[in-house]
């Protein structure tokens, strides 16, 4: 089983991203599980997801504790949460930051690093406001770069069934994101 | 189809498949997204219904039951606290015998403020005559609504129905869902046909006064509806694996319980995890077995008897606490063997009350323990799982 939690702000889309790439998942028949942290969201406050991906099915109904990629939409959250916490070993953290992965190793010791500006992408598809864009979309599109979980194209798939708007958009910022991922192994 | 579904959507796919009349329905997380996907599938035309907005659930209730007499098939959804605003409602759909079927999202009970699964809320509603089907996955949620509707509206049940998901775990959580064909579905639960319902044209009165000659009576036939319900339940779950492919095994659910000495008996998403904790026993050589209680209400004290032959301990855990002796599902299962010549240990495991996480860890914790009252004897009837501070 491959497990993926998400760190983001209320409004940036982490749950919907957590579903989003269940549903990719799932056209890939595998079987899947998508969820928030069972908390209370608010916009702006810290918000956690969850997506559970297995070739086999998924009885397993608790929570992730040691998730296999780490993906944090806001890097702000870096000094609130540990981010690593229960992260397997050979595992992932992926960051939406301008800068490059080697920049973030001496705060994030564990897994390796990947970085996209996931920001800039999402502003350049006007996706959201430029104060407030939505990055789900093209951090997935990074996800997917670094993991294999599901091929980019059903990605895209997804994405463009699950955007409530502006899908072409949402299509290609993960298509940019996927080719812009900056990539240090451990 | 596959689709991706929370549980919450599930529902209410399977109150669109089921062709529901009329909803009356009020919010209150977390089933407030049954109702909103219910909204959309009403607004946009893909389930032609009678959505009615109402002020509080006890009049959510009061409209599905005025509804439901004049001979049309209805819904409603609740939770926790909205729940226990129905109770006296639900007592009067029951005993008018009503076949309403309900979405109850299992939301434990404040004070202290919590919005987390617990089964606190569907078992305080134990008493009142309504069946009670308690699911594990997104898939079994939209195929017990289907099937709810079917076995309450059996003529010789005739009485309403729950089915019971867990808040968050399912509610809140996207799984795939393979959704039926509607003529399948059209085939299976064909439009709802009363014996008897409100018709202006031919004027008749319900739920009026019974003097003491024979308001017993009046208990009595929900009693035999209920025994009526559980050989129903058995038919209907195996008409449905038969059509759908999808076998729930009717009141109760044995995994893994050939030749095991002890059998652990829950209810809820924690069966799911607890499938997988029991293949890890078996595969130490532990004799283990799992038992889904899935019907609670009517309760299947002949599939308990039978278990409680074969085994030597049953530990039954509980996600409530109802302030009796133990938990609910423990004294009931306990009360089903008493009079049998069966002599397990039985030992009852409070659990993920108000959402606890129940993991797969917690689980395995708890199985180990009823394999040493295997070993040991009993060393305590009742234990708390994973409490905090100690003694």
């Amino acid at each position: 089983m491959i497990e993926i939690r998400f760190h983001g702000r209320g409004g940036q889309g982490a749950v919907v991203a957590s579903k989003i790439l269940a549903d990719a998942a799932a056209r890939e028949n595998k079987d899947v599980q998508a969820f928030p942290f069972f908390g209370v969201e608010r916009r702006g406050a810290p918000v956690t997801a969850f997506t559970k991906i297995d070739t086999k099915p998924i009885r397993n109904k608790a929570q992730i504790y040691e998730p296999d990629y780490v993906v944090v939409l806001d890097t702000s959250l870096l000094h609130l949460v540990d981010v690593t916490a229960g992260l397997k070993k050979g595992g992932w953290v992926l960051l939406n930051t301008p800068k490059r992965p080697e920049e973030f190793r001496d705060t994030i010791k564990k897994g390796n690093l990947a970085t996209v500006d996931a920001t800039q992408i999402a502003v350049r598809n006007r996706l959201g406001s430029a104060t407030a864009p939505i990055v789900n979309t093209s951090i997935l599109g990074a996800l997917v770069r670094i993991s294999d979980v599901v091929s980019i194209d059903t990605l895209v798939e997804s994405v463009l069934a699950k955007s409530p708007v502006k899908k072409e958009e949402n299509a290609k910022a993960a298509r940019e994101a996927y080719d812009e991922t900056i990539i240090l192994e451990e | 189809m596959k689709l991706t579904l929370t549980g919450n959507q599930s529902n209410a796919w399977g109150v669109k498949l089921a062709r529901v009349q009329v909803v009356a329905a009020y919010p209150i997380t977390p089933q407030t997204t049954i109702v909103e996907e219910l909204a959309e599938f009403a607004a946009n035309g893909e389930l032609d219904t009678q959505y009615i907005k109402v002020e509080s659930e006890h009049s959510a209730m009061a409209a599905v039951i005025a509804a439901e007499n004049t001979g049309v098939r209805t819904y409603t959804a609740s939770s926790s606290h909205g729940l226990a605003l129905m109770h006296e409602m639900l007592h009067w759909a029951a005993g008018a015998r009503l076949p309403i079927v309900m979405g109850a999202v299992n939301r434990a009970m404040g004070p202290p403020w919590n919005i987390w699964a617990d089964h606190t809320d569907t078992i305080s509603q134990r008493d009142t005559g309504w069946m009670q089907f308690y699911v594990e996955s997104n898939q079994e949620v939209l195929d017990t609504i289907i099937q709810a509707y079917k076995v309450a509206e059996s003529k010789d049940v005739m009485l309403p129905a729950m089915a019971i998901e867990d808040a968050f775990i399912l509610s809140h959580t996207v799984e795939t869902v393979e959704i039926p064909d509607q003529e399948l579905v059209d085939e299976f639960l064909p439009p709802y046909d009363p014996p008897e319902y409100l018709n202006p044209k031919d004027p008749k009165g319900f739920g009026s006064l019974v003097m003491p000659d024979f308001y017993m009576e009046f208990r009595y036939l929900m009693y035999k509806a209920q025994e009526a319900a559980r050989k129903r339940i058995r038919e209907v779950t195996k008409e449905y694996a038969e059509i759908f492919g999808r076998d729930y095994h009717g009141l109760v659910e044995e995994y893994r319980t050939e030749d095991a000495d002890v059998v652990m008996v829950g209810a809820g998403t924690m069966i799911s995890t607890a499938r997988d904790v029991v293949d890890k026993l078996r595969s130490e050589g532990h004799k283990i077995g799992l038992v889904k209680l899935r019907v609670f209400r009517p309760f299947p004290y002949e599939e308990i008897q039978e278990i409680a032959k074969r085994v030597e301990v049953m530990g039954v855990m509980d996600r409530s606490f109802t302030h009796g002796y133990g938990g609910a599902m423990f004294n009931e299962v306990k009360a089903a063997v008493y009079n049998t010549d069966a002599r397990p240990k039985m030992k009852n495991y409070l659990i993920g009350i108000g959402g606890r996480d129940v993991t797969a860890k917690m689980l395995e914790d708890t199985f180990r323990n009823a394999l040493k009252v295997r070993e040991h004897g009993l060393d305590e009837e009742i234990m708390w799982v994973d409490l905090k501070g100690g003694e």
